[in-house]
C-alpha cells in the first residue's frame, strides 16, 4: 500500500513579518494514518489550512493522484475530496445532525428541500460509522465525541479521499478515543489518507503509520512510526540545542512566600490544587490540554468563579474573588489568547499599555493627563523595546511578540508583582520568544514573580525554577529544575497514577 | 471575518500616496458635507444664506443631541431603538408636571430625569438581566410609547402658563443664532471631552474594541454600560426638552422614528456599529448631512418621498464608504 495519494512540494508561506512555511514537504498515501508533528507554532495548522484551502500557498506545489491543483478556497479542497475537522468544531449547532452533515449540499425535490431523502442518506452514513444516533437530532444536544462523529460523517459524505483532523482527542474521554479509533481503522480500510495532527504521542503511537516533523515552519523529516522510538520523535520536534533558544538560567528565587494558594476547588475543572510561589521565581505548569492550568490562572486572577479555597497574597487572604481586587493586590494576568482577550487590537499601542491604569493618570474628574500617560507609556514602550513607528499605532496592527509586549507594559505599568503568563509565546517566532524570556528573566530578578503556563515542553525546561504538572484539574507532580526532564514531566501529564 | 482581516494585512506597505489617500477618507464625511452644500448652493438661491443655514442647524439640534447620545452606546458596541419613545415620555412627564402647576424648572428636570430613568433601565435590562440591547431598547421603545398614550390618553399636554419655556427654544443669540444650536454645540464640546479625554471615555471604547479585554484588564465594563445607556436617556431627555419648547407641548406621539435618524446620523459619521470606533464630530457632521440633504432637496422642489430615498441612499453609501476606508488601511 505505497500509492501516493497527495504530495506536498516545497511549500512556502509568508505572513506579515513572519516566515511560517519555508519549502516543507509533505505527503500521503492512500490508506496511512500519518501524523504531523511538531511544537506548537511549528507550522502544522499553517500547513494544513493550505491544504484545505484556507489559506494559499506562496511558493511550492501540490499534486494529487499525479495531477498538480491549485487550491483557493475551501470550496475547491472540498471538492477535490480534502476535508479538516477542526480543533473547534465547524458545526451548526441549532440544525439536526442531517441538516449539518449536508450543508451546502443539502438534498433537493426540484425548488424544495427533500428532509426524508436527507435523513434517510444521513442515517446511512452514521451506520457505516456504528454510531447510534438518530439524523434528526439537534447538534447541541450531542456530546462533543458524538459532534465529532458528525463531523467525520460530514467530510464522508464529500466523498473524501484525505481527512485532516487537528487534535481530535483533546477532548475526548479513554472509551471515546477507543471508538474514534475504530472509526479511523475503518477509514484506512477504505483507503482514505488521514492526517492526523497531535501532541499526544503515547496515543499516536497505537493509530498512526508515519510521521513527518515540522519545526520553526521548516520541514524536518518523515519515519516509521513504528521504527522510531518516542525519544528519536522528540529529538526531531525540539532539535535544536536548548541553551540556543533560551537565555542562560539564573535563579533569582528567595525564601519569602508571596502567594499561596490553598485547596482551590471548581466543580468538575479544579481539584484541590494548592501552592505556594516564591518572589522572584519562575514557577511552571506544565500539562496537556485541558488539564486545567489555565483555570488555575483565571481562578487566582478572579476571570472565574472558584467553589472554595483561598488564595493568599503576602500572608493576606485575597478578600473578593474579583478580578478588580486580583489586580488591586498586584496581579496581572496574561492571556492565552491575546487577539480574543488579551488586546484591544482596535485601540493604540498607547492606550492598551495604560488600559489597566487610567485613575492613576487622571484627576478627581477622570479627565485624564495625556503628556503623562504618553511619558510612561513611551518608557515601558522603550524599556521593553516594542517596536512601533509610534504609540498611536493600532495594537492589532504589530506583530504577536510586539503585542505580547504590550501587555506585559500593561501590568508593569500597574506596578504588578505577580504576572501569570498563559501560553507566552504562543504565535511568536523564535527570534521574538528569545526577547520574551529574557524579559522574564528582567522581571524576577526586579522582585517579580512569575506564574507560567506553557503547553511547551521546552519551554517549561528551560525557563522554570520549579515546576508543577497537572492532569485532569489535579497537580499530579512537583519536580525541581535539575531534575525535571521532557520524560518525567510527560509521565505526570499523561499517565494514570 | 478572520480570513479577510488576514488577507487584508497582507497587502503591501503604504506608501506616501496611500497615506494621503488615508488622510482624505478620514475628512470623507466632513468633504461630503461641504460638498453637498456647494452642490444645493448652485442648485438653489435660496440655500446659502444665513437664515437657511440657521433652520438647518436648527433643524439638527433635536437630532444631533440624540445622536450624541447613542453614539457613546454605539461606540461600546451597544444599540438604543428607545430614542423616540422615550424623547417623547420627557416631553410628556414635564407636561403633566406642567399641569399640576409646578414650576418650569422642576417641569424640565422632571423631564429630563424621566428620560435618564428609561436610559437606566434599558442599562439594567442589558448589564444585570443580560439582554441582547436591541432587544431590550425594541422592547423599551414599544412600552414607553405605550406609557406615553396611557398618561395623556393620546393627546398633547399644552405648556399654555409657561410662555418662557417656548423662549428657550424658540429664541435667538443676537437675533441670528437659535438657542438650540448652541445647546448642540455645547453638549457636542462637552460629550467630545468626555470621550477623548476622560476614563470614562476610554473605557467606552475599550468595551467597543474588546469586551474581554478590558474586563480582565480590571475595568467594570457592566458599569461602563450601565453608564452610557444613562448617559443617552440623559441626552435624550435634554432634547426632548428641546422639541417640547419648540411645539411648546408634549405630544405623546412625537419622535416616531427619531431613533431610526439619529443611529443613521450616527453610521455617517464614521462610527461602527461593532464597536470601538467613533467619534462626536463625525456624528454631529452627519446629522447635519442628514438635514442639509432634506432642506436642499425640498429647496430644490423634490418631493418628500424621494427624499425618503435620497435619504436611505446616503446612509449606505456612507457605511460602503467607510468599508472601502478601512480596506485601504
Amino acid at each position: 500500500m505505497s500509492d501516493t495519494l497527495l504530495v506536498m512540494k516545497k511549500i512556502t508561506k509568508r505572513f506579515p513579518g513572519v516566515l511560517a512555511l519555508d519549502g516543507v514537504n509533505f505527503e500521503i498515501r492512500k490508506g496511512e494514518v500519518h501524523a504531523l508533528l511538531g511544537e506548537n507554532g511549528a507550522g502544522k495548522s499553517t500547513l494544513m489550512k493550505i491544504l484545505s484551502g484556507v489559506y494559499q500557498k506562496d511558493e511550492g506545489e501540490i499534486i494529487l493522484a499525479g495531477n498538480p491543483i491549485i487550491l483557493n478556497g475551501p470550496l475547491a479542497a472540498q471538492h477535490l475530496g480534502i476535508s479538516i475537522i477542526h480543533q473547534e468544531f465547524n458545526l451548526c449547532s441549532d440544525l439536526t445532525v442531517a441538516q449539518n452533515i449536508f450543508i451546502g449540499r443539502e438534498h433537493r425535490n426540484g425548488w424544495l428541500l427533500d428532509d426524508n431523502k436527507q435523513n434517510q442518506a444521513a442515517a446511512e452514513i452514521l451506520k457505516s460509522l456504528n454510531l447510534d444516533i438518530s439524523p434528526d437530532t439537534q447538534v447541541s444536544s450531542l456530546t462533543v465525541a458524538q459532534q465529532q462523529m458528525v463531523e467525520i460523517a460530514k467530510a464522508l459524505s464529500c466523498q473524501s479521499r484525505i481527512l485532516i483532523m487537528d487534535e481530535p482527542t483533546a477532548a475526548l474521554t479513554e472509551s471515546e478515543i477507543e471508538s474514534l479509533f475504530k472509526v479511523t481503522r475503518m477509514l484506512k480500510a477504505q483507503g482514505v489518507g488521514i492526517v492526523y495532527i497531535s501532541h499526544r504521542l503515547e496515543e499516536l503511537a497505537i493509530i498512526a503509520d508515519r510521521a513527518t516533523v515540522m519545526r520553526d515552519g521548516t520541514y524536518v523529516g518523515t519515519v516509521n512510526y513504528q521504527d522510531t522510538t518516542l525519544d528519536e520523535l522528540i529529538s526531531m520536534m525540539v532539535g535544536r540545542d536548548l541553551d540556543n533558544i533560551f537565555p542562560v538560567h539564573h535563579s533569582a528565587v528567595t525564601e519569602e512566600v508571596v502567594l499561596s494558594v490553598k485547596n482551590l476547588c471548581r466543580k468538575g475543572v479544579l481539584n484541590n490544587v494548592s501552592f505556594d510561589l516564591h518572589r522572584g521565581e519562575i514557577l511552571g505548569f506544565s500539562g496537556l490540554m485541558g488539564a486545567g492550568r489555565t483555570e488555575v490562572a483565571r481562578a487566582i486572577f478572579g476571570a472565574d468563579p472558584i467553589d472554595s479555597g483561598s488564595i493568599t497574597l503576602n500572608g493576606k487572604q485575597l478578600a473578593g474573588h474579583a478580578i478588580g481586587d486580583a489586580i488591586e493586590s498586584g496581579i496581572g494576568y496574561l492571556t492565552e489568547d491575546r487577539k480574543q482577550e488579551g488586546l484591544a487590537l482596535g485601540l493604540s499601542v498607547e492606550t492598551n499599555t495604560l488600559l489597566s491604569n487610567y485613575p492613576r493618570f487622571a484627576n478627581s474628574l477622570g479627565v485624564i493627563d495625556e503628556a503623562t500617560g504618553s511619558t510612561i507609556a513611551g518608557q515601558l514602550s522603550k524599556r521593553l523595546r516594542i517596536k512601533t513607528p509610534d504609540l498611536q499605532q493600532l495594537a492589532g496592527n504589530l506583530s504577536g511578540g510586539n503585542q505580547q509586549k504590550i501587555i506585559i507594559a500593561k501590568w508593569l505599568c500597574k506596578d504588578t508583582d505577580i504576572l501569570i503568563f498563559d501560553e507566552p509565546t504562543r504565535g511568536i517566532d523564535v527570534g521574538a520568544k528569545y526577547e520574551i524570556y529574557e524579559l522574564m528573566y528582567e522581571l524576577v530578578r526586579q522582585g517579580k514573580s512569575i506564574i507560567m503556563i506553557s503547553s511547551e515542553l521546552p519551554e517549561i525546561l528551560g525557563l522554570s525554577d520549579r515546576i508543577l504538572v497537572m492532569r485532569h484539574g489535579c497537580i499530579t507532580g512537583e519536580l525541581q529544575r535539575k531534575d525535571a526532564n521532557q520524560q518525567n514531566i510527560m509521565k505526570y501529564a499523561a499517565l494514570e497514577g | 471575518m478572520n480570513m479577510f482581516a488576514q488577507a487584508e494585512k497582507q497587502q503591501p506597505e503604504k506608501t506616501g500616496l496611500a497615506m494621503n489617500r488615508e488622510v482624505v477618507m478620514k475628512l470623507a464625511p466632513l468633504l461630503s458635507l461641504v460638498l453637498l452644500c456647494m452642490f444645493f448652493s448652485v442648485g438653489s438661491p435660496y440655500f446659502f444664506s444665513v437664515d437657511n443655514l440657521m433652520t438647518i442647524a436648527l433643524q439638527t439640534a433635536v437630532i444631533g443631541i440624540m445622536a450624541i447620545g447613542v453614539t457613546y452606546v454605539i461606540i461600546t458596541g451597544g444599540i438604543d431603538l428607545s430614542l423616540g419613545s422615550v424623547m417623547a415620555f420627557s416631553g410628556v412627564c414635564a407636561g403633566l408636571a406642567a399641569t399640576v402647576g409646578m414650576p418650569l424648572v422642576v417641569c424640565i428636570m422632571i423631564g429630563i430625569a424621566a428620560a435618564t430613568a428609561c436610559g437606566v433601565v434599558s442599562g439594567a435590562l442589558v448589564t444585570k438581566a443580560n439582554i441582547p440591547p436591541f432587544i431590550a431598547t425594541l422592547g423599551l421603545m414599544m412600552s414607553v410609547r405605550g406609557l406615553n398614550m396611557v398618561f395623556t390618553d393620546g393627546r398633547a399636554i399644552y405648556f399654555l402658563d409657561y410662555p418662557v419655556f417656548s423662549t428657550l427654544a424658540n429664541g435667538k443669540l443676537f437675533g441670528i443664532i437659535p438657542f438650540p444650536v448652541l445647546y448642540l454645540f455645547a453638549i457636542g464640546l462637552l460629550a467630545a471631552f468626555i470621550l477623548r479625554r476622560t476614563i470614562f471615555g476610554r473605557y467606552i471604547y475599550a468595551v467597543g474594541s474588546n469586551e474581554e479585554a478590558a474586563r480582565l484588564s480590571g475595568i467594570n465594563v457592566q458599569q461602563v454600560k450601565l453608564m452610557v445607556y444613562t448617559f443617552c436617556g440623559l441626552l435624550t431627555g435634554i432634547a426632548g426638552m428641546i422639541l417640547a419648547a419648540r411645539l411648546n407641548s408634549g405630544q405623546p406621539s412625537a419622535g416616531v422614528s427619531y431613533e431610526l435618524e439619529a443611529i443613521a446620523a450616527v453610521v455617517i459619521g464614521g462610527t461602527s456599529l461593532a464597536g470601538g470606533v467613533g467619534t462626536i464630530g463625525g456624528t454631529i457632521i452627519g446629522a447635519f448631512i442628514m438635514s442639509v440633504l432634506k432642506n436642499g432637496l425640498n429647496l430644490m422642489g423634490v418631493s418628500q418621498f424621494w427624499q425618503m430615498v435620497a435619504t436611505g441612499a446616503v446612509v449606505v453609501a456612507a457605511v460602503y464608504l467607510d468599508n472601502l476606508r478601512k480596506r485601504s488601511k
